[in-house]
C-alpha cells in the first residue's frame, strides 16, 4: 500500500499547525537520546546561603565538553518580569563550548547577566535567563527546610521552579555561528544545544532549591524527592519573537514537517502491527489523558480546545478499545482515516504524535534529516520563465490565490520590528503607525501580488528579465522556487488577516521543541513547560523512552 | 567580535532602510556575510556606500553588452551585481565584459563569487591592476593587499575562465609516475579472478 503524504494545503494551515503536539521527533526528546551516554557532572557549585553565585554543569564524551555556566543573582520582586523587555533576571545562563577557564567565568559574569546588551564570544553556544516562580520556589524552600516535601497540588498547577524567557543561539549577541559547529555529529538535529541548556538549567533549579533550604535550616532540611523533581520541568514564556522564524527559514520548516509526515506515512503503510507495538500505542494514549487533565490554563481559547481534545481523545480510546481490531491489515491507516472523519484537528495531530511511540526504527533515522543547509537553496533559478513560476504558484499556492487582498480584513495586520527591543511585533495597520516599515512576512499577500503581476507578463519571459523591473517581488519569487522543491516550506494561510492567531505559529515551533501544556496568556504569547517528566541527569543512561506519557502530573 | 549571523541580519535591515527591496536586501546580506567570512571589508564598504546613496545618483545597469559605457554616473554595485548574477548564464558566452566606473567595487565581488559557482567556472575580475579570482564561491584570491579598498573601479573587466588545468602535461605525468609506485604487479591467477572474470564479452 502506498499512502500519500498529507496535502500541504491542509497541513500547513495555521489552525492545523497550531494543533501540533510533541512527539518522538521533538528536539528535547532527541537531545536526551543523543546525550544519554555522555558523562554528566556538576563541576562547580559556588552559591551563598541565599542561593546566589555561580555554578557549572557539563556533559562530556571523549574530548568534547559542553558546560553550562549559571549565574544566580538577587533581584527585587518589582524587577522580576517575564517580558522580553526585562533587564534583570533571577538567573542567567550560557552554554560554553569546552571547559571554561577562570578568566572565561570572570568574563561571562560581566556579560551573561546583561543578556541582550552583553557580548558573548564564539566560545559560547547558547544564552538564556530565567525567573523563579516565586510562589512555588518559596514554598518548596519553606517545606524542605522544615523537613517536609512540598504540596504536590501546588507543584502540579505550575509544573516548574523557574521559567526561561528566551533561549538564544546561532550567532545572536556574538554567540558562535551555526557553521562553526554544524558538522559535529552530536548536534545533527535542530536546537540541540538550546535543549541542552534548558535541561541543565532544570537541574540547577533543583540543586539551588535544595541548597537554599539546607542553609536555611541545616539541621532539619531534607532534599526534594527525586520523583518530585522528575515531574517538574522548566517553564518558558514565549512571545512573537518565534513567529517570524518559521517564515524566515522555509527549508528548515519543511524538513521538520516533512519528517513528521514521512513518519506518519510509513506508519500508515505498515501492513501488520504486532501486539507489543499496538499495546504500547494504546498504553501511551490512555496514559496521555493525565497530560490533558492536568493541563492548566485560564485562556478561554485554549480551554475550549482542551475540552474538545479531551472529548475526542476519550472517544478515540473508546473506539480503539471496543471497536477496533489491530489484527487487520494496515491498522494505523484505518485508524487515521477514522480520526480524520470523527475527530477535531487537535485530536488528529495529538494521536498522530502518539502513533510514533512504538516505531523508533521509523522515527530515529528521520531525526538526522530535520536540519537544513539553507544556503543551498538561496539562489533564484533566473533562467526559468514566468510561465514556470506561474505554474508553481497555481499548483502550490492555489488556496492563497483565492484570498481577496482588496478587503480590509485580509490585510489589517502588519509585522514590524520594535525599535526598543529589536523584537518582532504585530499591529493593526489602520490604527498604528509604522506599516511603511513592514517586515516581509506577509507572504500570502505578496504571492498574490506576484501572481497578478506575472499574469500580465509573457510566459516565455526569463525571470532574469522579469526581476529587473519587479525587484519588490524578489523575496517571494525566491520562496516560490523553494516551495517547488520543499512542499511543506510555506504556511498556507494569511499571516496579516484580522483573524490571525499568532500563537498558532508559536505552538507549531514549540511542539517541535517538545513543549507540553501550552498556556496562552493572550493571542500573542504563551507559557509552556519543557522536560516535565523527563529523566534526571543521573538516570540518563537507562530511561524509559515514553517518559512523556508517564509523568504523574 | 560580531557573528556572521549578526552581520547578515544587520546588513539586510540596513539595505532595506537604504531603499532596496527585501529580496535585494537578502542578496546584499548574503554577500556581506561572504566577504566578512573571507576576511574582506564588506561591512566597511557597505557602510560607506550607504552614506553616499542618498546624496549622489548612481546608475543601474541591467541590459549588458560586451563593453558597457554609461553616462557620467557611477554604477550601483548592488544593482549591477544582482542583475549580473541573475543573467550570468546568458552573459557567460561573451567571455569578457567591461564596465566603466563601478562604485564601491568591493560590493560587486560576492555576486561574482556566487556567479562562479552557478556557471561552474572560475571568474577573473580586474580593475586598475587589481585582480580577483573567484573559485566557485569557495574562496577569492587576490593580489590586493592595501587596507583601503578603492571607492571606484574606473575600468573593470570580468573574464569567464575556461575550465582547464593550471599545470602542464609534463607536471602531471611526473606526478602520476610517482603515484604508480604505490601499485603492485598482479599475478596471472589474480587476473583470472578479477571482476568480470569467466564471462564472455558478448553475454
Amino acid at each position: 500500500m502506498n499512502v500519500q503524504l498529507r496535502d500541504p494545503k491542509v497541513i500547513m494551515k495555521l489552525s492545523r499547525l497550531g494543533s501540533f503536539h510533541q512527539s518522538r521527533l521533538s528536539f528535547l526528546r532527541s537531545f536526551l537520546n543523543e546525550f544519554k551516554d555522555w558523562d554528566y557532572k556538576r563541576d562547580l557549585f559556588n552559591l551563598d546561603k541565599k542561593g546566589y553565585g555561580t555554578a557549572v554543569y557539563s556533559f562530556k564524551k571523549n574530548n568534547r565538553v559542553y558546560s553550562l555556566v549559571c549565574f544566580a543573582n538577587k533581584i527585587n520582586d518589582d524587577e522580576r518580569s517575564d517580558r522580553v523587555i526585562a533587564t534583570k533576571w533571577d538567573a542567567a545562563f550560557t552554554l560554553h563550548d569546552g571547559i571554561p577557564l577562570k578568566k572565561d567565568i570572570e568574563r561571562l559574569k560581566n556579560e551573561v547577566p546583561k543578556q541582550e546588551v552583553g557580548r558573548l564570544s564564539y566560545k559560547e553556544l547558547t544564552l538564556s535567563r530565567a525567573n523563579k516562580s516565586v510562589r512555588v520556589f518559596n514554598h518548596v524552600v519553606e517545606s524542605l527546610s522544615n523537613g517536609n516535601q512540598p504540596d504536590l497540588d501546588l507543584l502540579e498547577k505550575v509544573g516548574y521552579l523557574y521559567r526561561t524567557t528566551a533561549v538564544y543561539g546561532s550567532g545572536k549577541f556574538g554567540l558562535a555561528d551555526r557553521f562553526r559547529i554544524k558538522n559535529r555529529e552530536e548536534i545533527n538535529g535542530p536546537f540541540r544545544l538550546e535543549m541542552m541548556l534548558v535541561y541543565l538549567v532544570r537541574q540547577f533549579t533543583f540543586d539551588q532549591v535544595n541548597h537554599v533550604a539546607k542553609n536555611r535550616n541545616p539541621k532539619s532540611a531534607i532534599e526534594l524527592d527525586p520523583k518530585i523533581c522528575k515531574n517538574l520541568g522548566i517553564g518558558n514564556s514565549t512571545g512573537l519573537g518565534m513567529a517570524p522564524f518559521i517564515v524566515n527559514h522555509p527549508t528548515l520548516l519543511n524538513n521538520w514537517i516533512f519528517c513528521r509526515e514521512t513518519a506518519l506515512k510509513k506508519i500508515r503503510e505498515l501492513k501488520k502491527v504486532n501486539f507489543k507495538d499496538s499495546n504500547l500505542f494504546k498504553e501511551c494514549l490512555r496514559n496521555s489523558i493525565s497530560n490533558i487533565t492536568s493541563w492548566n490554563t485560564e485562556s478561554e481559547y485554549q480551554l475550549k480546545k482542551i475540552k474538545l481534545l479531551l472529548k475526542d481523545v476519550r472517544k478515540s480510546i473508546n473506539f480503539i478499545e471496543n471497536e477496533f481490531n489491530f489484527q487487520k491489515d494496515y491498522p494505523f491507516n484505518e485508524l487515521y482515516t477514522w480520526l480524520e472523519e470523527e475527530t477535531c484537528e487537535e485530536c488528529i495531530e495529538y494521536i498522530v504524535s502518539i502513533m510514533m511511540e512504538p516505531f523508533g526504527e521509523i522515527v530515529e533515522p528521520l531525526i538526522t534529516q530535520m536540519s537544513s543547509d539553507e544556503e543551498k537553496y538561496f539562489n533564484i533559478p533566473t533562467d526559468r520563465t514566468v510561465g514556470d513560476l506561474r505554474n508553481i504558484l497555481e499548483k502550490k499556492y492555489s488556496n492563497i490565490l483565492t484570498i481577496n487582498f482588496n478587503e480590509k480584513e485580509n490585510y489589517k495586520k502588519f509585522w514590524f520590528i520594535s525599535r526598543n527591543k529589536e523584537e518582532p511585533r504585530l499591529a493593526d495597520r489602520f490604527e498604528e503607525e509604522g506599516s511603511n516599515l513592514e517586515q516581509p512576512l506577509a507572504i500570502a499577500r505578496d504571492i498574490k501580488k506576484l501572481y497578478n503581476k506575472i499574469s500580465l507578463s509573457k510566459k516565455t519571459l526569463k525571470l532574469s528579465k522579469f526581476l529587473v523591473d519587479n525587484s519588490e517581488l524578489r523575496h517571494v519569487v525566491r520562496r516560490a522556487f523553494i516551495n517547488e522543491k520543499f512542499p511543506y516550506s510555506e504556511i498556507q494561510d494569511n499571516t496579516i488577516s484580522e483573524n490571525i492567531i499568532p500563537i498558532d505559529m508559536l505552538r507549531l515551533k514549540l511542539s517541535f521543541f517538545g513543549a507540553l501544556k501550552f498556556d496562552p496568556r493572550s493571542d500573542k504569547w504563551l507559557r509552556i513547560c519543557m522536560f516535565q517528566g523527563a529523566p534526571l541527569p543521573n538516570e540518563l543512561k537507562d530511561f524509559d523512552e515514553q517518559w512523556v506519557y508517564k509523568s504523574h502530573n | 567580535m560580531k557573528s556572521l549571523s549578526e552581520i547578515e541580519t544587520t546588513s539586510k535591515r540596513a539595505s532595506r532602510a537604504a531603499g532596496f527591496s527585501w529580496g535585494v536586501a537578502e542578496e546584499v546580506a548574503k554577500g556581506i556575510r561572504l566577504l566578512e567570512l573571507f576576511g574582506l571589508p564588506g561591512i566597511k564598504n557597505l557602510n560607506q556606500y550607504y552614506k553616499h546613496i542618498n546624496k549622489k545618483d548612481f546608475e543601474n545597469l541591467s541590459n549588458f553588452k560586451k563593453n558597457n559605457k554609461q553616462n557620467n554616473l557611477d554604477l550601483c554595485p548592488i544593482n549591477l551585481g544582482v542583475n549580473f548574477l541573475d543573467q550570468i548564464t546568458t552573459l557567460e558566452p561573451l567571455k569578457k565584459i567591461t564596465f566603466k566606473k563601478i562604485a564601491y567595487p568591493m560590493l560587486f565581488l560576492p555576486f561574482l563569487s556566487r556567479g562562479s559557482e552557478v556557471i561552474g567556472k572560475k571568474i577573473l575580475f580586474t580593475f586598475e591592476k587589481k585582480n580577483f579570482l573567484f573559485n566557485f564561491n569557495v574562496n577569492i584570491l587576490s593580489n590586493f593587499s592595501k587596507k583601503e579598498f578603492p571607492s571606484t573601479a574606473k575600468k573593470g573587466e570580468v573574464i569567464f575562465l575556461e575550465n582547464k588545468d593550471s599545470f602542464t602535461e609534463k607536471d602531471w605525468k611526473d606526478l602520476y609516475r610517482l603515484s604508480e609506485n604505490t601499485f603492485v604487479d598482479e599475478t596471472e591467477s589474480l587476473k583470472h579472478g578479477a571482476a568480470g572474470a569467466g564471462l564472455t564479452d558478448n553475454d
